[in-house]
């Protein structure tokens, strides 16, 4: 039974739960009309709904998790499950096969094998939809009566209710916790699985990246350096890009706040912005179909013959496009922190605007910008579409920005979208590169945060 | 200073002083000017670039929206034995085929077009045809006017690409009137396939709509519910740091690490998943989230102390005064930095591609849990195609795309000006 079937059924149920307890509130009310409820009619309902409804709901989810384990389990223990071949893909397909005939998704089996297992399973699925449509309403009708038979005029209704509304919010904010906990835990837990089959000195220093998906037995270590990834994401991500990115961005910047008039700036900013909003796949695409010809032929008119369509230099230039209104916002607003004075002061003592802003605006907003550069490079290392589709896939360890390159995020890509199997290093490899990549960008984030909080401490 | 002094009586020191200083200042002045130069020619830079790239993928997207189409005439009535009853019952399309509209299709392109119109006509064509018979069930007693998509061969021949007698014979059709370039209306309507002639993005676009269903329900309550938290109750001790750092830093790593994420713990959960929409939309709810929080804990900050205090002076609880004014009034606000999230979330390939949404599925998907395509990944797999076609179709999947994101983008906009309040 899909799930929503149930979650239905127990929000259902918590309404009626509403109505009748908050009935049976009025009812407290027109008994005895002098007596003061201590809680309005609606918090009865919801103190009953919630009782009705939380309870059914957590089984609901914890059911839909380990109903298919049981509906599973029992078609294996059925005899027909024994000419099952004993693991391994097929065995997943057939299994596959006929669960989906009898959910009624499939109208016949491909595989004629699976016929015999349809029956245990339409028998398990009924078995089990009905044992969890029995024992959630079960649920939900002994938590409701619980809660129904503690109602009383003088019933502290409203401080329950708003205690678990705090309850819920406290749950809310902790699933940022709990989100980092779960990325740093299952990339650690691969990365751990990767390091106990390839060294961690090799994986780090080592210069040469060429892993074999398909290759079995022990991988030779060698196969595994990534200092090629790590350069061509750097040179990509924060040498090419940044080259774009930051001039571009800081003079869009300074050009906006200092010289452009009112109209001007606010039909600019949003155009601007737009630059940040189109989707990477996009700007891959713009990049290998329109970029990459173009420089290739540029490169091969000045006399490069090595220069080729999947370079370095398209996938940058585009990624440095993209990063250009996160730079200029980044400075926007820190030179906007400047306070007024310091600006006038300066044109007051007879330096152009230009003077101005070399030499007091850029510098007290320095800080500022510094921290917008390292959130934009760690933006650009984390970047995936443009590179996968315009960057390349040999690791080469060159400074010919006219080569083709790979990063990180290209090979993370690479890996888990073959046919590796999951055990395989060179599958467990992708989480390695993700905890790097993870880590690179934290460290990044986080001096970029520190370097901003000092430096809005010096102005207020 | 010099200029107090009568011309006069300047001494030679002085006046060679001024004319030094006078080119001194034309040299700033002209550095003050070179500097805003620069300034605008970094955003005028900026902006051709969006020019260029808008330009670009629209000039290609637009001739993506055609297709390559012959045009003749089916004699149904007596090619075929079928009423137009049969199109009420189950399965009508099967019906149809069974009583031999494939046949009577391939007969009826070699009639109009020569001894080859057989494959002239894309694979599979037959069904719009059957589409045709079974939304207008009269015209099995007559003969049909149809405009079916040639095949790959003729559509490149077409464009002038290919070998010289496919061309003669392309040509030759587009002087007979037989073959045309028209708007393809079952772009839209149709779902990924081998040709280029027969794709459609209904399966990616309806693949979208659902995962971005799911990314909604689950970021927005989340983010709205700890947003609150945070700036309304919560106490400043280590464990709230502790949230605050989590959700900042979130914010912040690359998309990549959510599906690192989303296959080493939803696709363990739940293995049968696989490409489905449930869960690439609850990858991307967790990206999303972070910037849900941050957005809405602005719109709420910015809600001034005087209302709260005026709903504590009456005498509501901290919860009501949270529920019945604070939140209402950054509404708007969190509305905002919603769409914007969303926005992102439905431009978003990397973490989609990690999970498996990657497969080639060509019917839309049924439901949250059946395989599905989102708009970007269609996108990046049609971009691997080798064949001409798929470019500009790949281009008009792109001004879908962008369409859409523009859509957005223009409700946070209006959302922002209309609603945005001053106290």
């Amino acid at each position: 039974m899909s799930p929503v079937i149930l979650i239905l059924l127990a929000f259902g149920l918590s309404l009626l739960g509403w109505l009748a307890a908050r009935s049976r509130a009025w009812a407290f009310r027109r008994a005895d009309p002098k007596a003061r409820l201590h809680s309005l009619p609606n918090f009865h309902g919801w103190y009953v709904a919630l009782w009705i409804g939380v309870p059914a709901l957590l089984f609901a989810a914890l059911w839909s998790v380990i109903s298919p384990m049981l509906i599973t389990a029992h078609v294996m223990a059925d005899p027909a499950a024994t000419m099952l071949p004993a693991f391994g893909f097929e065995r997943e397909t057939l299994l596959a096969e006929a669960r989906s005939v009898a959910q009624g998704n499939a109208f016949g089996v491909f595989n004629a094998d699976a016929q015999a297992l349809v029956g245990p399973y339409r028998t398990a699925i009924t078995l089990y939809d009905s044992i969890g449509l029995v024992v959630t309403i079960l649920v939900a009708f002994a938590g409701g009566a619980f809660a129904f038979l503690r109602l009383k005029p003088n019933f502290t209704a409203r401080t329950r209710v708003e205690r678990s509304v705090m309850a819920l919010l406290l749950i809310a904010s902790l699933v940022a916790v709990l989100t980092t906990i779960g990325i740093i835990a299952s990339l650690v837990f691969e990365t751990v699985r990767f390091f106990g089959m390839v060294s961690p000195i090799d994986f780090l220093f080592g210069t040469h990246w060429s892993p074999d998906p398909m290759s079995s037995g022990l991988p030779d270590g060698k196969d595994y350096g990534a200092i090629p990834l790590f350069w061509g994401t750097i040179y990509i991500g924060a040498i090419i890009a940044m080259l774009v990115a930051i001039p571009l961005g800081l003079m869009s910047a300074i050009f906006l706040t200092q010289y452009a008039s009112n109209g001007v700036r606010k039909v600019v900013k949003p155009l601007l912005e737009i630059l940040a909003g189109v989707p990477t796949v996009v700007y891959g695409y713009f990049a290998a179909l329109t970029v990459a010809p173009l420089v290739r032929d540029a490169a091969q008119a000045i006399g490069i013959s090595s220069a080729s369509t999947e370079s370095a230099v398209a996938a940058g230039l585009v990624m440095g496009v993209m990063i250009i209104p996160f730079v200029s916002s980044m400075a926007d607003d820190s030179i906007a922190a400047v306070p007024q004075a310091m600006r006038d002061g300066s044109l007051a003592m007879g330096a152009t605007t230009a003077e101005t802003i070399r030499k007091v605006l850029v510098p007290a907003a320095l800080p500022g910008i510094v921290a917008g550069v390292m959130l934009a490079i760690s933006r650009a290392i984390g970047e995936t579409m443009i590179v996968v589709m315009a960057a390349g896939a040999s690791a080469n360890l060159t400074a010919n920005p006219f080569e083709s390159m790979t990063t990180v995020t290209f090979q993370i890509v690479a890996m888990l979208t073959g046919e590796g199997s999951f055990d395989h290093p060179a599958t467990l490899s992708a989480f390695a590169l993700g905890m790097v990549l993870f880590l690179v960008t934290l460290t990044l984030n986080f001096i970029a945060l520190r370097v901003v909080k000092r430096y809005r401490e010096a102005y207020e | 200073m010099t200029d107090a002094a009568p011309v006069g009586e300047r001494s030679e020191v002085q006046a060679r002083r001024h004319a030094m200083m006078e080119r001194g200042l034309a040299k700033r002045r002209s550095a003050d000017r070179n500097f805003r130069w620069l300034g605008f020619i970094a955003v005028a830079f900026s902006g051709l670039m969006l020019l260029f790239l808008l330009v670009n993928m629209s000039s290609a997207g637009l001739a993506g929206f055609q297709r390559s189409e012959l045009r003749f005439a089916i004699p149904i009535a007596g090619a075929m034995q079928i009423d137009a009853g049969r199109m009420s019952q189950p399965d009508p399309m099967g019906g149809l085929e069974l009583a031999g509209l494939p046949r009577v299709v391939d007969d009826a392109a070699k009639a109009a077009l020569g001894p080859d119109g057989a494959d002239m006509v894309a694979e599979g064509a037959w069904r719009e045809v059957a589409q045709k018979l079974i939304d207008n069930p009269q015209l099995v007693n007559g003969s049909i006017d149809v405009s079916l998509p040639a095949s790959d061969d003729l559509a490149s021949a077409q464009r002038g690409e290919g070998d010289a007698a496919d061309r003669q014979v392309a040509s030759k059709l587009v002087a007979e009137g037989k073959l045309v370039r028209a708007f393809d209306e079952g772009f839209l309507s149709r779902s990924d396939a081998t040709s280029p002639q027969t794709v459609g993005i209904w399966g990616a676009l309806k693949g979208s709509m659902l995962t971005m269903f799911i990314t909604l329900i689950l970021a927005f309550p989340v983010g709205v519910l700890s947003a609150l938290y945070l700036e309304e109750y919560a106490p400043k001790n280590r464990w709230t740091d502790w949230i605050e750092i989590s959700i900042n830093n979130l914010a912040a790593v690359p998309s990549i690490i959510f599906g690192l994420l989303g296959l080493a713990v939803f696709l363990a959960l739940f293995p049968n998943l696989r490409s489905a929409p449930l869960i690439g939309g609850m990858t991307l709810a967790l990206m999303t989230m972070p910037v849900i929080v941050i957005s809405g804990r602005n719109a709420i900050k910015a809600v001034p102390p005087s209302i709260r205090d005026a709903a504590l002076a009456i005498g509501a609880s901290k919860v009501q005064v949270v529920f019945h004014h604070v939140l209402p009034l950054a509404l708007p606000g969190i509305l905002t930095g919603t769409i914007i999230g969303m926005a992102r979330a439905l431009g978003e390939t990397a973490p989609l591609l990690m999970i498996g949404m990657r497969a080639f599925v060509a019917s839309p998907p049924s439901g949250f849990t059946s395989p599905s395509s989102v708009l970007p990944v269609q996108i990046f797999l049609w971009s691997d195609e080798i064949d001409r076609g798929f470019v500009e179709r790949t281009s008009a999947a792109i001004v879908v795309l962008l369409v859409f994101l523009l859509l957005m983008n223009g409700l946070a906009i209006y959302l922002r000006n209309r609603f945005e309040k001053r106290w």
